[in-house]
């Protein structure tokens, strides 16, 4: 018998076998990210995490249409219910559920107005900072992993420059930008987003190197696949994993981060917007009288930034492969 | 009964050549390299003899760097130091020796997935180590690899049609999707894995088929020559038989060349017809399959050998082992002389320290030792000082024989 034949008895008796178990047979492949997205479902601290993200960011987009009072709207002076000179800051009561702020404004409906200001820093100054460390930290990876004597110098190039920013405590480098280019919304957005870059540099080469290093890398090179369709189809794809995992945990510090800018008085100079980290200043003073208005803001950082941690490190676990069964 | 079913190359040259894909890469890509056009004809013509390798005086030495900012190279690794091998086409050679001997490396540096520090490997005529890249790119697709690990040789987020689409698209084989699919079909029923596998991922199939899903990566190009590096020490011994045996399968379907690496000497043996051993970065003998099992030359091979447990246990009790003293010495800093004198429990003074042995043919062997002959001969007895000759314990000095009573009246 020709292994001809053998083999295709072989594989005959393989999918009879495949059709037998027809479900299997009907199935598709489950590749990782899917099954990294099952293990997740099953993982409580990726719901509770999730579920936070959620109403925060539904309460940021829908929230400032519902607030029963403006934002800047000073109705406590006008109705002559906060006296803060005189100390006299009401708390909670049923029309203002939250009290009102030493001007006298809608305490809720600021904080509820702020989620919106919060979610938009943290976001786009995360995806600031994922774009332009990815980038250089994609091109060092690739150069370092597979481009040879002339890669590994471009490689010790950008990477002396990303250490440059990592020698800095980020919070300073965050102010001396945010000082620099003048206090502004924008400023906010790239003094946090250029304090995650070299994290996100960091963190995809050395992954990248990693891989490249990687049994299927030298398959593939074998195989005579092209060393640019190697880097973008295997190496990069299999060191966004972690990358991942840092934006959502970089989420959480890119919102505190915003919050200590604000509070420094380096945000928004336009007061008219209320933002988290300016209310936890501005309660700064009647800490003493009313220290709710200080609790607030806070909580809701806080509550914020667990939800991203949470999910953060559930994606982390799902996305393991050492976890994997 | 040749019905052509699996004769994957043919059919994969037939849609490879009218489909129009001037990439270089087809078996008619002579490689350009002029000076080395003494074979006269090229191409992927299987049933040619000859040799279709020929490694001579190959080096591989990595540098050993120090330093903090400025790197300083302090030595050099030297993995494979002055290999010279030639595998004939159609045959199997097989790779043996201890881990860290540079094994490994010799079969990268053939492929040059390694860069070779000096030497020529010459493939079909064609010298690759002068190659340029691209010329060398499209050479691969007539040289594969199949690696030890399968699960890590696979990409994880590749489904087996992508991982096995990989290779065709890189060479322009195929004319479309269907035509791609047709050749893929082909192969994986040649490596016998069933046709549903084609949307699955490496982690949904057990050690063997990924290792099945390896092979037919190698095989989807139509190859010459396959390296194939322990290809089944990962594997269940109960899986080893049946990869072993499809790879012997496929060399008699398709006349592929094979040098398979591998420590399990029977693995070795079943499967090649010239095997070499490699002791410390270089080829210490070379013999035809059988000859070296049954009369090994080279102490190190010897040594090797009486490793090699016998299924009769009156046998097994009775031979000869030979234990070698010592570890293997540092390949950044290889003895001087004969690379083996510092455990061989045959070396003697002076020669085997000063003089590097070459190999040399005695028989059909070809045997890197000053004295082979006169310790196969038994005229040199092995000495004790330097290795030691165990011996089963609770036994005297003939092994195997129940020491007669040594004083009257005591009991056998």
């Amino acid at each position: 018998m020709t292994i001809t034949e053998r083999a295709r008895k072989k594989a005959e008796k393989l999918d009879r076998l495949g059709e037998l178990s027809a479900a299997r047979d009907e199935e598709r492949g489950v590749s990782l990210w899917q099954e990294a997205f099952r293990r997740l479902r099953r993982n409580p601290a990726a719901i509770v995490g999730t579920v936070v993200l959620g109403l925060f960011v539904l309460v940021s987009i829908v929230g400032p249409m519902l607030v029963p009072y403006g934002p800047t709207d000073t109705i406590g002076i006008r109705e002559g219910l906060v006296k803060s000179g005189q100390g006299i800051i009401p708390g909670s009561s049923a029309d203002h559920w939250l009290g009102f702020d030493h001007q006298g404004r809608d305490e809720f409906s600021r904080l509820i107005v702020g989620a919106r200001q919060t979610l938009l820093v943290g976001v786009v100054s995360t995806l600031i900072g994922l774009a332009i460390g990815a980038l250089i930290g994609g091109v060092a990876g690739a150069a370092a992993g597979l481009g040879g004597r002339w890669g590994r110098w471009l490689d010790t190039g950008l990477m002396r420059i990303v250490d440059m920013l990592l020698a800095l405590p980020s919070l300073l480098l965050a102010v001396s930008i945010a000082a620099l280019l003048g206090a502004s919304l924008t400023t906010v957005m790239i003094a946090v987003g250029v304090v995650s870059v070299p994290v996100f540099a960091r963190l995809l080469r050395g992954s990248m190197i990693a891989q490249s290093n990687s049994d299927y890398v030298l398959a593939a090179t074998s195989l005579g696949v092209r060393r640019s369709k190697i880097a973008l189809s295997h190496v990069l794809p299999n060191s966004l994993a972690p990358v991942i995992v840092q934006a959502t945990l970089t989420l959480a510090t890119a919102i505190i981060e915003a919050a200590a800018l604000s509070f420094l008085g380096l945000g928004n100079p336009d007061s008219a917007v209320p933002e988290w980290g300016v209310m936890l200043a501005d309660a700064q003073p009647y800490l003493g009288i009313r220290p709710a208005l200080a609790i607030y803001p806070a909580v809701a950082i806080i509550i914020t930034a667990l939800g991203f941690t949470l999910l953060g490190e559930a994606m982390r676990e799902a996305l393991d492969p050492k976890l994997r069964k | 009964m040749t019905d052509g079913n699996v004769s994957v190359p043919s059919e994969r040259d037939e849609n490879s050549e009218p489909g129009g894909n001037s990439e270089p890469g087809g078996n008619s890509e002579p490689g350009g390299n002029g000076e080395h056009g003494g074979n006269g004809e090229r191409g992927g013509n299987s049933e040619r003899g000859g040799n279709l390798v020929e490694v001579r005086d190959l080096k591989v030495h990595f540098p050993i760097s120090r330093g903090v900012i400025f790197d300083r190279v302090v030595g050099h690794v030297k993995a494979v130091d002055g290999v010279d091998l030639s595998i004939p086409r159609g045959k199997t050679y097989g790779l043996v020796g201890e881990s860290g001997c540079g094994k490994s490396t010799l079969g990268r540096a053939l492929l040059q997935l390694t860069p070779p520090t000096s030497g020529q490997v010459t493939f079909d005529g064609v010298e690759l180590t002068t190659l340029p890249p691209n010329k060398m790119r499209s050479m691969r697709r007539r040289m594969q690899m199949i690696f030890q690990d399968p699960m890590s040789s696979l990409d994880p987020r590749q489904n087996v049609e992508s991982i096995l689409v990989e290779g065709l698209q890189a060479h322009g084989i195929g004319a479309d999707r269907n035509a791609r699919r047709e050749i893929i079909t082909k192969t994986l029923d040649a490596v016998g894995l069933p046709k549903w596998a084609l949307s699955r991922y490496p982690h949904e199939f057990s050690g063997g088929q990924r290792q099945r899903i390896g092979i037919a990566r190698a095989l989807v190009l139509g190859p010459d020559l396959i390296v194939a590096d322990e290809p089944v020490s990962a594997l269940d011994v109960s899986i080893q038989a049946q990869v072993v045996n499809l790879l012997d399968e496929l060399q008699a379907e398709l006349g592929l060349t094979y040098l398979v690496i591998a420590h399990d000497l029977a693995v070795v043996r079943h499967i090649s017809d010239t095997i070499g051993v490699m002791y410390l970065g270089a080829l210490v003998e070379e013999a035809p399959g059988d000859r070296l099992y049954r009369a090994p030359l080279h102490p190190y091979t010897r040594a090797l050998m009486s490793a090699v447990p016998v299924p009769d246990p009156e046998v097994e009790d009775r031979r000869e082992r030979i234990l070698l003293a010592g570890d293997l010495p540092s390949p950044a800093n290889p003895p001087t002389g004969c690379r083996f004198h510092t455990r061989c429990p045959w070396a003697q003074p002076t020669r085997c320290a000063d003089e590097r042995p070459v190999l040399r043919q005695i028989g059909d062997s070809r045997v890197a030792c000053h004295f082979a002959e006169p310790i196969a001969s038994g005229e040199l007895r092995p000495h004790k000082v330097t290795a030691q000759l165990t011996r089963p314990e609770d036994e005297g000095e003939t092994p195997g024989v129940v020491s007669a009573p040594s004083e009257p009246g005591s009991f056998v």
